[in-house]
């Protein structure tokens, strides 16, 4: 009986659950990273700032549809914890999802034609804000319906155990391998019969699966602690299903990724699942339509003072770093940081030319990609016609 | 071959494709250890392993949910749902999710995932476990849904279901899971999804029908006088139907009764019946009828056999309709 089969009967649940907290063992992570590492997070993170910015712009434009929640002030959850794991290592996340799509890589032109709803969209504009998808870089979807995503990461985390178990061959033809999956939800999603579902099934079974709590303090406008029994230590969730609960801060990127990838080294390694409760904060209103009578702006400014891109340029741009002094001076200058700026303003400004250029889909395309017809002119629903690939994606 | 009842019909397809393709897993309730609520996946935890045949923890929506995420990862998972009416927990994930992937991916992620759920009444169980939902499904664009009602098609069904790339789900009528028996060839074949079959050709009359029904048509059919020549069609695939069957038989008899469990209104019998009218109206000689169950809640036992279209009824409709 294979380990995978023994979990199965339930000897996940009564594991031990590892480390109560999250301590980066010995030297930091990071540490091990080369300077380009840190400059390309912070490209990143600017990136999804601008993105972002310009996506509030078209959307009061009326360019954008549909509706349009926005990751500003949380750039470094998406970037440090994809920077944690492997890149054919599955993720889902919720609707807030444009920020997973950039760190994952997905190209902002792509990104930016689906939020207009135009065919070089990654989903040929047929999907929109909410549902950033990207197959090649193991994106498997941003999801409109609040904590349904969890079930879908312990499968594909469920997946990739059987695969390196059992099959010993990837999807993909090469070698299996030991993964784990990302499953972000917001804090809103921790009352939803979906994650605890997951998570039991996860705990159960061992499935490497962490699901990471995007915790920014509100459920559209409803403060943690007004809906969420246990806010002040919601590792006592993960505990009553046997996993691995740990707390982490996500203002400080560096820090987030000490903390974080040693608990994805963990999952791996045991095939374990993981619960981070990851504290963050998000600057603008959970939609575009948002009075936030729920929060003052004291409140926001002072989160801001904190802000997650500002701390990483003054760490790269400071001379007195353990970096700086082993290179002999900072790692960015004010210029070289401008130079980064206009270079992420011009990459969004162009997908934001190339989105407005674009076609929208012709209306034939109502009828593509439903499903794979089996009867050719037997149907009610006509032959079954594929939509060219996106040269995009 | 063997004489087979649909039950074993179905464990066998199950067996048969677990044996070919290691990438097939069950998943569900008590389908391990006990075989599953109707024994449906009897022996096969024993034959396969528990890595492979899954007991899982009372809850739909992790079940599908989890099935959906195997399925997108190139999983073949077959997710057992006890009772049609625990597809409500479960109702979130598969048409929001599951139905969608394909088109919101433009095709770069596929859900090849066949949810198995036991449907229809007949078996003096309550409401939730007695209804008959497959027009709620086939009005969810993105799943195929299926109903066999014999041993014969549910295994070829069930192996077409499982190869097929998009989410199929498979209902299994309860009221025939061991009713009667016949030859199930023992190898691999398909029933393709999309097909009708015609049971029994006809000049003077179509009876359109699927699952439990088709054999009430069966039995009613024989009640008619000997000079009378109808022409029964089991739809066996719900959706993407086969119109193209349905259309050209009515074309030939001019006259149509259709037949389902469900509720009467927006019911697929429904369906089937403007289609007719769209494709067929110079053709024919009396409108179409519909027999169905009532715009009402499925009833305890005690009164299940009057809301199920019986042979008696399904006889007059029929009657009624040759004489218009």
């Amino acid at each position: 009986m294979t380990t995978m089969a023994k979990d199965m009967h339930g000897a996940g649940a009564m594991k031990d659950q590892g480390p109560g907290k999250a301590q980066p063992a010995g030297t930091p992570a990071s540490d091990l990273l080369p300077d380009q590492t840190l400059v390309k997070w912070l490209r990143d993170m600017l990136l999804i700032r601008e993105f972002e910015m310009r996506c509030a712009q078209s959307y009061q434009q009326a360019k954008i549809g549909g509706f349009c929640h926005l990751y500003t002030g949380q750039e470094a959850v998406a970037v440090g914890t994809i920077a944690s794991v492997e890149h054919d290592d599955p993720i889902v996340t919720a609707y807030r999802d444009h920020g997973h799509a950039l760190a994952r890589g997905m190209s902002p032109a792509a990104c930016m034609a689906e939020m207009y709803g135009k065919v070089t969209g990654c989903a040929k504009g047929k999907g929109g804000s909410m549902h950033m998808f990207d197959r090649p870089n193991w994106l498997f979807g941003g999801h409109g319906i609040v904590g349904a995503q969890t079930p879908l990461g312990t499968g594909l985390a469920f997946a990739a155990r059987y695969e390196w178990e059992v099959l010993g061959a990837s999807v993909d033809g090469g070698p299996a391998k030991k993964k784990v999956s990302l499953a972000y939800l917001g804090d809103g999603a921790l009352n939803q019969g979906a994650l605890h579902e997951a998570m039991n099934l996860a705990g159960l079974y061992s499935i490497p699966v962490i699901y990471i709590v995007e915790n920014n303090g509100y459920s559209m406008g409803t403060a943690i602690d007004r809906g969420t029994t246990m806010a002040h230590d919601l590792r006592k969730k993960a505990d009553a299903y046997g996993i691995r609960g740990e707390i982490i801060d996500g203002f400080d990127v560096v820090s987030l990724y000490d903390h974080f990838k040693p608990v994805v080294d963990w999952c791996r390694a045991e095939q374990r699942p993981a619960f981070i409760d990851l504290k963050t904060y998000r600057y603008l209103g959970h939609s575009m339509s948002d009075p936030q009578k729920y929060r003052t702006k004291d409140e926001v400014e002072a989160f801001k003072g904190k802000d997650s891109i500002d701390a990483l340029a003054s760490r790269l741009m400071s001379a007195d770093s353990p970096r700086a002094k082993k290179r002999g001076g900072p790692i960015l200058d004010e210029a070289a940081l401008q130079a980064l700026q206009a270079e992420v303003r011009e990459e969004v400004r162009r997908a934001v030319d190339e989105a407005e250029a674009a076609p929208t889909p012709d209306a034939a395309e109502l009828y593509t990609d439903v499903f794979l017809n089996p009867q050719p002119n037997l149907s009610p629903s006509g032959d079954y016609t594929h939509g060219s690939r996106n040269p995009l994606l | 071959m063997a004489q087979l009842t649909l039950v074993q019909a179905i464990t066998a397809a199950l067996a048969h494709e677990m044996e070919r393709d290691d990438r097939v897993v069950c998943l569900g309730e008590d389908v391990g250890l006990n075989g599953g609520v109707f024994r449906v996946t009897e022996g096969l935890q024993k034959k396969f392993g528990p890595d492979r045949v899954i007991d899982t923890p009372l809850a739909e929506s992790g079940i599908m949910g989890t099935a959906i995420g195997l399925a997108m990862a190139g999983m073949r998972p077959i997710p057992e749902i006890q009772f049609e009416g625990f597809l409500g927990p479960a109702y979130d994930q598969l048409t929001n999710h599951a139905a969608r992937y394909r088109t919101r991916t433009r095709g770069a992620i596929t859900v090849p995932m066949v949810v198995r759920v036991p449907v229809g009444g007949g078996i003096h169980a309550p409401e939730l476990h007695s209804d008959s939902p497959e027009a709620i499904y086939a009005h969810t664009p993105g799943l195929k849904v299926v109903m066999p009602s014999t041993p014969f098609d549910a295994k070829g069904l069930l192996l077409a279901a499982i190869r097929d790339p998009d989410p199929v789900v498979f209902f299994e009528p309860k009221r025939v899971y061991r009713s009667f028996r016949e030859e199930v060839p023992d190898g691999d074949y398909e029933v393709p999804i999309g097909q009708a079959k015609v049971v029994s050709e006809g000049t003077d009359i179509t009876v359109v029908s699927w699952g439990a029904p088709v054999h009430d048509c069966l039995k009613a059919l024989d009640t008619l006088p000997e000079d009378v020549s109808a022409e029964l069609i089991d739809l066996r695939t719900i959706y993407p139907y086969d119109a193209d069957t349905v259309a050209a038989s009515v074309e030939k008899t001019g006259r149509c009764v259709v037949v389902c469990e469900a509720p009467r209104t927006a019911s697929m019998a429904s369906e089937i019946a403007t289609m007719i009218q769209e494709r067929c109206f110079l053709h024919l000689k009396a409108p179409v009828q519909r027999v169905t169950g009532f715009d009402t809640v499925m009833p305890y036992y005690k009164l299940e056999l009057q809301y199920i279209p019986d042979a008696p009824r399904i006889a007059e409709a029929v009657t009624q309709t040759l004489a218009y």
